[in-house]
């Protein structure tokens, strides 16, 4: 007899534990409010401060950076994603100064390490949270991080 | 009033009063099919579309909503794609077999469509042994899938396409023994006259306890037999690649994906004949005015609601269940499914017998 009392606990047991998950996929099917998908191209998830998603200089209102030009990011690169060509500027003095031409970023051979932002001596440079990089065309990938006609701030060095 | 059996009987009257009787014969069975191949058509859209929502809302996801207004279209560009790509056929298989088992699959779901009653005086092949005939026909399934994994020379398509005849000869025994139990209480193979004999009442209510377990084990078994979630071992992704259908692309591919949708129809479809009443209303006893407020409601809105609840339900069994293993699958069914089956017919014999059923 306790074989045929096993038996039925069992198909008890069996039946009542498919019916908890029914009811809990069946609560889900009814309350399709509770959807957890974002719509991507119209809604655009906000990504945590920590997100690497791309190196970018940051300038100020007057177009003013805080890179000197050190390379000391370009040394730090373990891949060489950094390439930076140093300008002289002459000084109303007449002197020689040192300054950035062009600060050219790799984004197609960066992988995010963010060593050059720890390098940086001057807060010059940062990760910003875009992640959309998709382009037609690779070389589109190559990118000058400082603007066009802009400077180093005064008082950086 | 206004009904599909007074536009059918109109149209075939108009029919005949303009051609001789072999011409209309041949001229509505053109329209049959015309029919039939419409109606499988829109049932493959409409059913991938309802069951990508379905499985979307239980995962707590959006599901289709790109193209069209909540993405109704979103299967018609899928056909339109899959009718498009090119049907790719392997060097090494078996090039007859390989290019029939998809019809032999599709055509078993289209001769099931026969004896179905759509509503009230709607049916195409009103034969009086209808239900012997679906539980018949419907086991031939089985074998365009051994042909196709047997056809397509790949250890998996084999693999897949054994284990779905295991299961389905298994399930076939107490999917039958719980229609069986509907036939007990009607008397008749005819599914006009089971319709007929729920005007006062749904068996599934009619026909106390016995009836439900005969319905439940009824989905259980139909679920195996269409190959479907938690029940899916021929196809089974995961370890099959696909099952039987590994080999197949394009349109090939797409006639097993709509013969598996179509099966769910004719199934759900049956399943609702035998234990919801077909088209008949819901009626109870005999409270004459709420059985005369039932009957307001068109009888193919009725058969179509219940087949689509079945569908539903099948659904939400696909998406909540893990997939079983074989042995558990064989187990499920030998040691459970049939004897209590078995008994249940014994104890709904018995209550037709006494006529303790209303």
């Amino acid at each position: 007899m306790s074989f045929l009392s096993n038996y039925i606990k069992e198909v008890y047991g069996a039946v009542s534990s498919l019916l908890i998950g029914m009811k809990r996929t069946g609560y889900y099917l009814t309350h399709n409010k509770e959807v957890i998908t974002e719509e991507y191209p119209e809604f655009k998830a906000k990504m945590a401060d920590r997100f690497r998603g791309e190196v970018v200089m940051t300038h100020d209102a007057q177009n003013e950076h805080a890179c000197t030009g050190c390379s000391a990011c370009e040394l730090a690169c373990p891949n060489g994603t950094i390439k930076i060509l140093n300008k002289f500027d002459i000084t109303p003095e007449g002197k020689k100064k040192k300054a950035i031409d062009s600060f050219v970023y790799h984004l197609e051979l960066c992988t995010m390490c963010n060593l050059c932002i720890v390098a940086c001596p001057t807060d010059a440079i940062k990760m910003s949270q875009n992640f959309e990089h998709s382009v037609y065309d690779r070389r589109l990938l190559t990118k000058q991080l400082n603007f066009p006609g802009s400077k180093l701030r005064e008082g950086v060095e | 009033m206004f009904s599909i059996e007074n536009i059918l009987n109109s149209f075939h009257e108009w029919l005949s009063s303009m051609l001789n009787q072999n011409m209309v014969m041949l001229l509505e069975m053109t329209l049959i099919a015309f029919f039939a191949i419409t109606l499988f058509a829109t049932l493959g859209l409409v059913l991938v579309y309802l069951e990508r929502k379905v499985s979307a809302f239980i995962q707590i996801r959006k599901g289709p909503n790109r193209v069209g207004p909540f993405g109704i279209f979103q299967t018609t560009a899928d056909t339109l794609k899959l009718i498009v790509k090119e049907s790719f056929m392997p060097n090494s298989v078996d090039k007859f077999l390989y290019q029939l088992a998809p019809f032999i699959v599709m055509i078993t779901a289209m001769l099931l469509l026969a004896p179905l009653p759509f509503a009230r005086g709607v049916q195409i092949w009103n034969i009086n042994i209808g239900v012997f005939y679906v539980t018949a026909v419907s086991s031939l399934s089985v074998i365009g899938i051994l042909m196709a994994g047997w056809a397509s020379n790949n250890k998996y398509s084999l693999l897949g396409a054994m284990r779905s005849g295991a299961q389905i000869v298994s399930y076939e025994l107490s999917a039958g023994m719980a229609i069986l139990s509907i036939i007990v209480l009607t008397g008749s193979l005819n599914l006009q006259d089971i319709i007929a004999s729920q005007e006062n009442g749904w068996w599934i209510f009619k026909g106390h306890i016995p009836a439900i377990v005969a319905f439940v084990i009824y989905i259980i078994a139909v679920t195996a037999e269409t190959n479907r979630a938690p029940f899916d071992l021929a196809e089974a992704e995961s370890e099959l690649t696909g099952g039987f259908h590994t080999e197949y692309a394009g349109m090939r591919f797409a006639l097993f994906f709509l013969a598996e949708y179509i099966n769910i129809f004719i199934v759900c479809a049956i399943g609702a004949t035998l234990f919801f009443g077909g088209w008949m209303p819901f009626h109870i006893g005999n409270w004459e005015a709420f059985n005369h407020v039932m009957d307001f409601i068109p009888s193919s809105i009725w058969f179509f609601g219940k087949t689509f609840f079945l569908i539903i339900l099948i659904m939400w069994f696909r998406w909540t269940f893990p997939r079983l293993r074989v042995d558990q699958l064989l187990n499920l069914e030998w040691k459970y499914l049939l004897p209590i089956s078995m008994l249940n017919l014994l104890v709904m014999t018995l209550i037709a017998i006494k006529g303790w059923h209303f």
